[in-house]
């Protein structure tokens, strides 16, 4: 690990101004993701800035009948909270689908939406990587690629993103509320919020230098039946080959967002549509355009059918 | 003591350190936002199983290299220090965390629990009890980590806190053995001890009352 100057913030103000003043600095709240990349040197921060003193740590209502989610609350109380099992048990179970109860424990909302891929050639310091080291090529596209992308990929990178609480956040319009550097704030729908590789794939998502993630607001509750169910190697403690979240409404319509299979949570909104007439055509719509390799092309069918799986359950528990 | 943010951190030439440290170059860049080439040490205040220690380490110290390396507390063990096997779980402000996934200088002001404090040869813990009656480990490595999960999970039920595999997120929750697999998968043991782990930590359960018989 390098060695690196540790402060600790005191308002979100605060850490967003030393941020963008220090261009090498990371922000650290569970640092289940940064100590773990710091230890390979593959993130060299030479500044952290801890914000675990930040009040962030607060799950509220909104004047709209939505909540507001702290950045700094932690996996395992926001899939815990009284409201959002209740309303929200899509949010739950996705959380309780990811990671052991110890990071859990320390994973936060906020960190959680910035973990970086676990594609092993990005973990790999011996092998090329363009997401890693710009321009050195992707090791993936012919290496083992069973846990990788299938759509929006591109000739750069075919890294997933791991989060399964994204996928719920995404099929819910959550809404991510940042703090940045000159005082001001600014929110950002979740479906802009993550970006796609292209030939950028260091890129993952718009946050602008120094700019602290602050809250996740979710909209009132969309009612239905909420399902998320998570392919994967080993039955616990294993990132998603395939995840589905759905919303099922009793007339049949509903939302369904993916993780698994894309470098952001996967949602084509179009694709909903098809939902009264079963997984087959939306699965179709969702993985239009998809660019499997030999790996990873039974996700394609291992996507309609989990979401055959989950519009079962839906109905059953309607 | 120390409050929380009230850090006295200093550059050293030359520094005695941790096994968080590695052989670098001691060459200081004075630049904001450049490499730091040159180990940075805070003080740090820890309090670990009731007393508290005050220490100088190097930033990049995890909290289970200040356990282990520098207070003698080598129960807590080093399998991966990536996060992925359990061996260093602790208890820090009564939750269940990897050491090696936290920074000393994180931990500065909380209350940490090893397996130390929870139980001595002398006064075992009923967890360390029943690992014991029921033969719950064979190499004993994982074990440290395995008996500060399980006594969290128990306390994680007792919340009310749901798992992956509990039916009803809004019902009471129950230790049964599926339950105790599940919440335990953070927890790796190479010699493969799980049903007797499952078994020690059922019988806990149901002596304190946290699941229906």
């Amino acid at each position: 690990m390098r060695p690196f100057s540790y402060e600790r913030a005191a308002t979100p103000a605060a850490a967003a101004a030393s941020a963008a003043r220090n261009p090498g600095a990371k922000f650290v709240a569970g640092g289940t993701n940064l100590l773990d990349l710091m230890k390979l040197e593959i993130e060299k921060p030479a500044h952290i800035i801890d914000i675990n003193d930040l009040t962030l740590n607060k799950i509220e209502a909104t004047p709209d009948g939505g909540v507001r989610i702290g950045a700094l609350v932690r996996n395992t109380d926001l899939a815990a909270d009284t409201r959002v099992k209740r309303e929200y048990p899509l949010l739950s179970r996705a959380l309780l689908a990811g990671a052991t109860g110890q990071l859990r424990n320390s994973a936060t909302t906020a960190g959680n939406l910035l973990q970086r891929t676990r594609c092993p050639y990005f973990y790999d310091t011996a092998q090329p990587c363009n997401k890693r080291d710009p321009g050195t090529g992707c090791s993936a596209l012919q290496g083992f690629s069973r846990q990788l992308a299938v759509v929006g990929s591109s000739d750069a990178c075919i890294a997933t993103h791991p989060s399964d609480m994204a996928v719920a956040m995404r099929a819910l319009d959550a809404t991510i509320e940042t703090a940045l550097a000159d005082g001001t704030s600014r929110n950002i729908p979740i479906a802009d919020f993550h970006t796609l590789p292209g030939n950028t794939p260091h890129i993952e998502n718009g946050l602008k230098p120094g700019e602290l993630i602050t809250a996740v607001t979710l909209p009132k509750p969309p009612g239905g039946m909420h399902v998320y169910h998570k392919v994967r190697d080993r039955s616990s403690y294993a990132f998603a080959l395939v995840s589905v979240a759905a919303i099922v409404q009793r007339d049949g319509s509903g939302r369904v967002a993916l993780g698994g299979v894309a470098h952001k949570p996967w949602r084509v909104e179009s694709a909903e549509a098809e939902l009264p007439r079963g997984a087959k055509p939306v699965s179709e719509r969702l993985l239009a355009g998809a660019r499997p390799i030999r790996d990873n092309e039974f996700k394609l069918m291992l996507v309609q059918r989990t979401l055959e799986r989950v519009l079962l359950d839906a109905r059953s528990a309607a | 003591m120390q409050g929380p943010g009230n850090f006295d951190i200093s550059r050293r030439d030359v520094l005695k350190l941790g096994a968080a440290a590695t052989a670098a170059p001691l060459v200081a860049k004075a630049q904001q936002g450049q490499a730091v080439d040159t180990p940075v040490v805070a003080a740090v205040t820890l309090v670990v199983n009731g007393k508290t220690h005050s220490l100088k380490l190097d930033t990049r110290t995890s909290l289970l290299d200040a356990l282990r390396e520098h207070l003698q507390l080598t129960g807590s063990k080093k399998g991966c220090d990536q996060g992925q096997c359990g061996a260093c779980t602790v208890l820090v402000d009564g939750r269940r965390v990897v050491s090696c996934l936290t920074l000393a200088v994180m931990a500065q002001g909380r209350k940490v629990t090893t397996i130390e404090g929870l139980g001595t040869p002398a006064k075992m813990h009923p967890m360390q009890s029943a690992f014991v009656k029921h033969d719950g480990f064979q190499c004993g490595y994982c074990t440290s980590g395995q008996i500060c999960s399980a006594v969290a999970v128990l306390s994680e039920i007792e919340q009310g806190i749901p798992s992956h595999v509990t039916t009803n997120l809004e019902a009471a929750v129950q230790a049964t053995p599926i339950e105790i697999r599940e919440r335990m998968s953070g927890n790796l043991c190479r010699c493969g001890a799980y049903s007797n782990i499952v078994d020690a930590v059922s019988e806990v359960a149901q002596a304190t009352n946290k699941v229906r018989t």
